[in-house]
């Protein structure tokens, strides 16, 4: 039986729709940050078709175009947060949605692709939109070899609109190390023997097919997605935080060059910021983190970020505050930046780590990460400074579209805005 | 302490207060300051060999009292400073003169004694130190090691009976980190698993051999209650295993505790020459609270368990003085205001798990401007070390909605409110003459993501010094453990 209310409900997500069709918008008068340059005041960003066709002072503005004033305002990349399990995991004390860990086979899930189990639905992606993100990473989460992570576009749709690319790195685990092995040293070398049979299985796979291979450590299908991560193809970022880690990560990197890694959560990254700047390697670090909270972890401090900076190393930031850091709060980030800038960084790094430098590390600077002409249109207007909590995000366009679809949390507030609340209308 | 009355509920509580006589120093390196303290506050302390009075179940006994002894403090003026005081309008330029460990005066221009440590604030800010009344500091000690997890003893879901304080580790290098945060004073809660789960402890965040060396003088106890999954989650196997086991829970135990303080009370009323009845510690605290000298600090999150709870407090005669988590607390933002009950609140936490499925962000500002008392909480050892970032979203979040809040608002959740949420508002938590001298000197507007605390006074001695890493407060833990601070500073 439909409702009068049901009706209007019905009315209002069509409405939506057509509110998204992509357009030419304008996006006048701001101070741009395109990142990739030096900011320009009383600039104008000209999104066309969703892809950005101009940013500068003298940009001329075809008719019918929309336009969004932004005088005093600051105007951005939108904010690419690396490491979320945002539409695969929700609710997850709970047990509501969760997808983001494999079981694997002795810990080794390299097949898994997480992407597969995303929810385009899920109920927090609005959420971490509003408040100025515009991409993401989602990625796997347990055991030695996790899984693949992918980058998601946060526009309303299916996995296929929303999917920028994936896989963008296959994950592993040495911080949690003698809890998937026996000891530190054994979890490296079981990482070792799976890598090498990587190369061997990709190099004598018709032995392989015929069965005349001798006994390789993990299933077919693992040893498949491990083939691009030992040919230099597709990066293994290792979640290491102390030091000794970091360096047994980055020994593992020479060992089987051409492989690529990054470092994800690198609590004590700073002290060895000189051979993470060298290796060139991704380093995946938090700003609030300064709690020796583990023996991985005792030289965590929020310093961090600016110390790995100021040696050159290449920071991306992510959220580590307090809460729900990869899901309701994956918005956050900007508060990150925020304190890392407090802790050193400089403001422009700060900028470029949630923006950029994440879209160079997931391998999707082509069409992400800064305001430059034939990238898609994921950009942000905000009031002001985008680190400060008291500035909003007043328009997030993702590929050139601005979402109307509230947050559940927009709709909560609305409702008890008047106690008691009115829960519906009673049919007339 | 004056004689305790035994008439049943609400009794007031009896300040232990200690009067601290002015120590005036020379210019003493820090660190030598702080020994000289300590060893001249060890000395003082008397042996007691009679028999202890542990037969009796005594209404405010204190049988583990607060050692607490200010450190050494210098009369200090900040001057040229923008002051929020969290008991009226933000004095730009203002002025305000610690001394004695009190605050003694705050306004425009302040008198300077002529030993005073002068501090120029200029384009800076200074606050009340700040107060978390929802903390776990020394009971999850850092590292997070199974042998340093003492904050639940989830053998039994009403535990009344465990004192929080028993599992403080005094050495936890998260107290340090929560100073330099500009947190002075926390309450140390037992974990949710059980649905009573056991004593509070308020303490300085200072160094102390002891946690009695800590323990706000004075400060009353709190009782830790817990509604919803997580009790429920816990004994699953051995009940309650559902939300109508956790109320038959409750009901229960205060149904033996208003039998177990009849007969006591009736007894220290007496003659006192018949045997005692036998003590029962779980009994004795839950006693306590029905007698007004606990308060509950119930840790709760949906709307609907709140409503059912504060029934309960009826049924029984007790007060709930806080609704801790409280992530809907917004859905019943009048009924607290009308109850009196603090929401001891998060800005932004949500989602983790099905009762904080409705979180909003203007959780905190809707509970504020429906006359209620809201408290920003963490409940976390890193969102601690920064409630003033945390206060700073709600305010944002909540003008975002459209609510009116001031930055004079703002600054009350962290301090005076939480004060209050404890029983201490008359002591600390805004910055008016002859409360403690517990102060914050923030390098700017402590509502920008840029500001840092740069000085924390605790009882007018400067335990925090972001500028002075020699003489920083480290753990026993951290020796030959965490680096030293500084270079980068």
């Amino acid at each position: 039986m439909i409702t009068p209310m049901r009706v209007t409900m019905a009315a209002v997500a069509l409405g939506f729709t057509v509110a998204a069709q992509a357009q030419t918008i304008a996006i006048t008068g701001g101070k741009v940050y395109p990142v990739s340059g030096p900011p320009i005041e009383n600039a104008t960003v000209l999104i066309v078709d969703g892809r950005i066709a101009a940013v500068g002072r003298n940009v001329t503005i075809p008719a019918g175009a929309q336009r969004v004033e932004a005088a005093g305002k600051w105007v951005t990349p939108g904010f690419i947060n690396a490491s979320t399990t945002l539409g695969v995991a929700e609710i997850t004390l709970s047990a509501g949605q969760v997808d983001n860990s494999a079981t694997g086979q002795r810990a080794v899930a390299a097949s898994f692709r997480v992407w597969e189990g995303f929810n385009p639905a899920a109920a927090f992606l609005p959420s971490a939109r509003k408040l100025g993100v515009t991409t993401v990473g989602v990625l796997p989460g347990r055991g030695l070899i996790q899984g693949q992570a992918a980058a998601i576009d946060l526009l309303d749709g299916s996995l296929s609109d929303m999917l920028v690319r994936g896989p963008i790195a296959m994950t592993a685990d040495l911080s949690n190390a003698n809890n998937i092995d026996g000891a530190r040293a054994e979890a490296i070398a079981h990482l070792r023997e799976l890598l090498r049979d990587a190369r061997t299985y990709n190099a004598r796979r018709v032995q392989y097919d015929a069965n005349q291979s001798r006994a390789l450590v993990a299933s077919r299908a693992d040893l498949d997605a491990l083939v691009p991560v030992v040919q230099g193809t597709l990066p293994l970022w290792i979640i290491a935080d102390r030091a000794s880690d970091i360096e047994a990560a980055l020994a593992l990197a020479r060992e089987f060059a051409p492989m690529r890694i990054g470092i994800l959560s690198g609590a004590e990254a700073w002290m060895v910021a000189d051979k993470l700047a060298a290796a060139r390697v991704p380093v995946f670090v938090g700003a609030m983190n300064n709690i020796p909270g583990s023996f991985n972890t005792l030289n965590a401090r929020q310093e961090n970020a600016g110390l790995l900076r100021a040696r050159n190393a290449n920071v991306v930031l992510i959220g580590n505050g307090a809460g729900d850091a990869g899901g309701f709060n994956v918005g956050n980030l900007r508060y990150d930046a925020g304190n890392a800038v407090a802790y050193g960084m400089t403001w422009d790094d700060a900028l470029r780590a949630v923006t950029l430098s994440p879209a160079e590390a997931m391998g999707i600077a082509d069409r992400a990460g800064s305001l430059t002409v034939g990238k898609v249109g994921n950009v942000v207007v905000w009031s002001g400074d985008p680190f400060e909590f008291a500035t909003t995000a007043e328009h997030v366009f993702v590929r050139g579209r601005e979402s109307a679809r509230p947050t559940r949390e927009d709709e909560l507030t609305e409702r008890y805005k008047t106690q008691p609340p009115k829960y519906g209308k009673p049919p007339v | 302490m004056s004689k305790p009355s035994y008439n049943g509920a609400l009794t007031t509580v009896h300040y232990d207060l200690h009067i601290h006589t002015l120590m005036r120093h020379r210019a003493i390196p820090f660190l030598a300051l702080l020994l000289a303290g300590r060893v001249a506050a060890q000395a003082t302390t008397p042996t007691t060999p009679t028999p202890g009075p542990g037969a009796l179940s005594a209404p405010n006994a204190d049988p583990f009292p607060s050692t607490y002894v200010p450190y050494p403090s210098r009369p200090t003026v900040i001057r040229n400073v923008t002051i929020m005081t969290a008991a009226g309008p933000t004095i730009p330029n203002g002025a305000i003169l610690m001394q004695g460990g009190r605050i003694t005066a705050v306004g425009a221009t302040v008198a300077a004694p002529a030993d005073a440590v002068i501090i120029d604030g200029a384009g800076k800010y200074v606050t009340p130190g700040i107060i978390d009344v929802h903390s776990h500091l020394g009971v999850y000690a850092a590292p997070g090691v199974p042998a340093a997890s003492d904050g639940n003893e989830a053998t039994s879901p009403v535990t009344a009976h465990v004192w929080a304080e028993h599992s403080v580790w005094p050495q936890d290098p998260q107290f340090p980190r929560n100073l330099a945060g500009g947190v002075t004073t926390i309450q140390v809660l037992p974990g949710s698993a059980n649905l009573i789960g056991g004593r509070s402890a308020v303490l300085k965040v200072v160094p102390s051999r002891s946690v009695q060396g800590m323990k706000f003088p004075g400060a009353r106890y709190g009782l830790k209650m817990a509604c919803g999954e997580n009790p429920k989650r816990v004994y699953a196997s051995r009940g309650p295993s559902t939300r109508m086991g956790n109320v038959a829970g409750y009901r229960a135990a205060w149904i033996g505790a208003e039998a177990y303080r009849r007969r006591w009370d009736a007894w220290l009323a007496g003659d006192r020459k018949t045997d005692p009845p036998s003590r029962d510690l779980n009994n004795e605290t839950l006693a306590e609270v029905l007698r007004g000298n606990i308060f509950v600090q119930n840790h709760c999150y949906r709307a609907d368990e709140m409503m059912q709870m504060i029934d309960i407090a009826k049924e029984f005669g007790y007060a709930i003085r806080s609704f801790h988590h409280g992530v809907e607390a917004y859905k019943i933002a009048d009924v607290l205001a009308r109850e009196n009950i603090s929401g001891s609140l998060w800005a932004d936490w949500g989602a983790f798990k099905m009762e904080a499925l409705d979180a909003v962000r203007a959780n905190i500002p809707i509970v504020h401007a429906a006359g209620g008392r809201a408290v920003v909480h963490s409940d976390d050892p890193s969102g601690s070390q920064r409630l003033n970032q945390e206060a700073a979203k709600a305010m944002a979040a909540g003008r975002a909605a459209g609510i009116v809040v001031t930055e004079e608002d703002a600054i009350r959740w962290l301090t005076i409110n939480a004060a209050w949420t404890i029983g201490l508002e008359d002591r600390i938590g805004s910055l008016v003459p002859g409360k403690n001298a517990d102060v914050v000197l923030w390098s700017g507007n402590p509502f920008s993501v840029y500001s840092r605390a740069e000085k924390v006074w605790v009882d007018g001695a400067l335990l925090f010094d972001r500028h002075d890493t020699t003489n920083r407060w480290r753990t026993d833990f951290e020796l030959g453990y965490v680096a030293r601070p500084g270079g980068t500073e």
